[in-house]
């Protein structure tokens, strides 16, 4: 099972304002890779269909904030929030930060993830399948796209996060 | 020996190329529509992204097989038919079809593309497959997933065209193509619609203790502890409470997968043609991981080497797995 992540179950004296802090720095990171990923791959717009306005929370568990994404092309919206105030999203998907990357990467199957419940997703569950089905659709790693727009520095954070985990959440090679 | 030619899922373009990579020998896949029976939001190909993926696959000695297997309503034919003048089209190796009229079609407007009869119309016997045979022509059939190994031997010597079983992947037992659970539910049909549990009908509800909900129209059909494996959120594998059984249980089925990685040479030996691995709506990354597995343990077998199965438990429902009827009648 996955660690709660309610937003007041977690924040410990002091976290607030690291969570806000690593937001601001974050931000420009991030409006800087979805407006990338978007005009790189624009036939994932089509499989969210209609949930292209939806908005959704990502939320890995062991960080102090959570990210907010409403992948509607028209206006892009993707930051990182502190939880406690999070704002009201149609749906949230929950794991553990590299889970949720290499989901994203397709380097792990969601269904498995989540039969195994280290994924946790709630409210709108034809909003999630639609996301899955369409990043599963991109070739190639949208983290490694990520990072080498910041050339080095970029990959070796990739690379620290990477070997930050333990084994249990890299990919399983099964041949 | 037969060919044992690998038959693997594509959900999106992108699984289709990882498929035709891992080493599949074809690759089934379908339309944004009711006309299969994977017609999941965000999943399946347009007609352009399947003239793409024909050509990818076939620069590769792939096979691309459209699934059409769902039963028309009254008054929706047309669908079927375009997609059947599409597929033709785009030079689609086969079709895989479960309804009738379907095959009909099919069979007098494109005698020259191979009919493979669908899973979904449960054929069992050797009569109601000859049936096919003579009638459409099919060419290949997909046995339910409810026969021995020595029942589809025996079925074997009696028709005239290829067999394909299933050998890794979800484990539905209802009599296919017939199942109306779903239907009963949320009003959208597995067989007409091409959805079982649709999304938009499934809520998953945390407990303050862990445990999850699964909600399916908003009716609660199982309820995981925190440390429990979780499977589909399928009625014919709920768990209900019933006044014999307060506690709850499985009424149907569990949430399991079947694998019949270790019963390959038999399969084989019986005379199973093709191999199909299941799993359209799931990611990149299952299609990678169980075709490799099985392209690996395919060519071992037909190499005379003892097949080394790589191990599929973390990519099954539930994390679970059975042989089911291919071994046993009597497997629960």
């Amino acid at each position: 099972m996955i660690p709660t992540s309610e937003p007041t179950a977690r924040l410990r004296p002091g976290e607030g304002a690291i969570a806000r802090l690593a937001c601001l720095v974050l931000q420009p990171v991030l409006t800087r890779v979805v407006r990338r990923v978007a005009a790189r791959h624009p036939s994932l717009f089509a499989r969210l269909g209609p949930h292209q306005a939806t908005d959704f929370l990502i939320d890995p568990v062991e960080l102090p904030f959570a990210l907010h994404l409403r992948p509607d092309p028209q206006a892009l919206v993707f930051r990182a929030v502190p939880r406690d105030t999070a704002p009201q999203v149609g749906a949230t998907i929950r794991g553990r930060f590299l889970l949720l990357l290499e989901l994203i990467d397709a380097e792990q199957d969601g269904d498995a993830a989540f039969f195994s419940r280290d994924l946790e997703i709630s409210g709108d569950t034809e909003a999630v399948v639609r996301l899955r089905n369409a990043l599963d659709d991109i070739d190639g790693s949208l983290a490694e796209e990520a990072s080498a727009m910041f050339g080095t520095p970029g990959r070796t954070v990739l690379a620290r996060l990477r070997r930050a985990y333990p084994d249990a959440t890299k990919p399983r090679e099964y041949a | 020996m037969s060919l044992a030619e690998l038959i693997c899922p594509a959900g999106t373009p992108a699984a289709l190329r990882t498929a035709v990579d891992a080493g599949a020998d074809a690759v089934y896949c379908g339309f944004q529509d009711a006309t299969n029976a994977r017609n999941f939001p965000g999943l399946n190909f347009t007609p352009d992204e399947l003239a793409e993926a024909v050509t990818y696959a076939h620069a590769r000695g792939t096979k691309v097989l459209l699934a059409l297997n769902t039963y028309p309503p009254a008054g929706k034919v047309d669908l079927w038919r375009h997609a059947a003048d599409t597929g033709a089209r785009l030079g689609v190796d086969a079709f895989i079809v479960a309804d009738m009229g379907v095959a009909d079609y099919i069979a007098r407007m494109y005698p020259g593309v191979r009919l493979h009869l669908s899973v979904q119309a449960a054929a069992s016997s050797p009569e109601a497959i000859r049936y096919y045979c003579e009638n459409f022509s099919v060419k290949r059939v997909v046995l339910p997933r409810i026969l021995t190994i020595p029942e589809i031997r025996q079925i074997r010597r009696e028709i005239p065209c290829e067999i394909e079983t299933f050998i890794f992947g979800n484990h539905g037992l209802m009599v296919e193509g017939r199942c109306s659970l779903t239907n009963y539910l949320t009003g959208q049909s597995t067989n007409m619609d091409g959805v079982c549990s649709p999304a938009s009908d499934v809520e998953y509800v945390r407990d303050a203790d862990g445990s999850m909900s699964s909600q399916l129209a908003g009716f609660t059909i199982d309820r995981f502890g925190p440390e429990e494996k979780a499977g589909y959120p399928t009625i014919c594998k709920g768990r209900y409470a019933a006044p014999h059984r307060p506690e709850g249980y499985y009424a149907f089925e569990e949430p399991i997968s079947l694998n019949l990685s270790r019963l390959l040479p038999e399969l084989i030996e019986a005379g199973v043609h093709a191999f199909k691995i299941e799993g359209r709506q799931r990611s990149k990354s299952y299609v990678r991981g169980v075709v490799r597995a099985f392209r690996a343990a395919v060519d071992d077998i037909k190499a005379g080497r003892e097949a080394n199965i790589a191990d599929l438990i973390a990519l099954t429902e539930g994390q679970k797995q059975t042989q089911g009827a291919f071994e046993t009648k009597k497997w629960r």
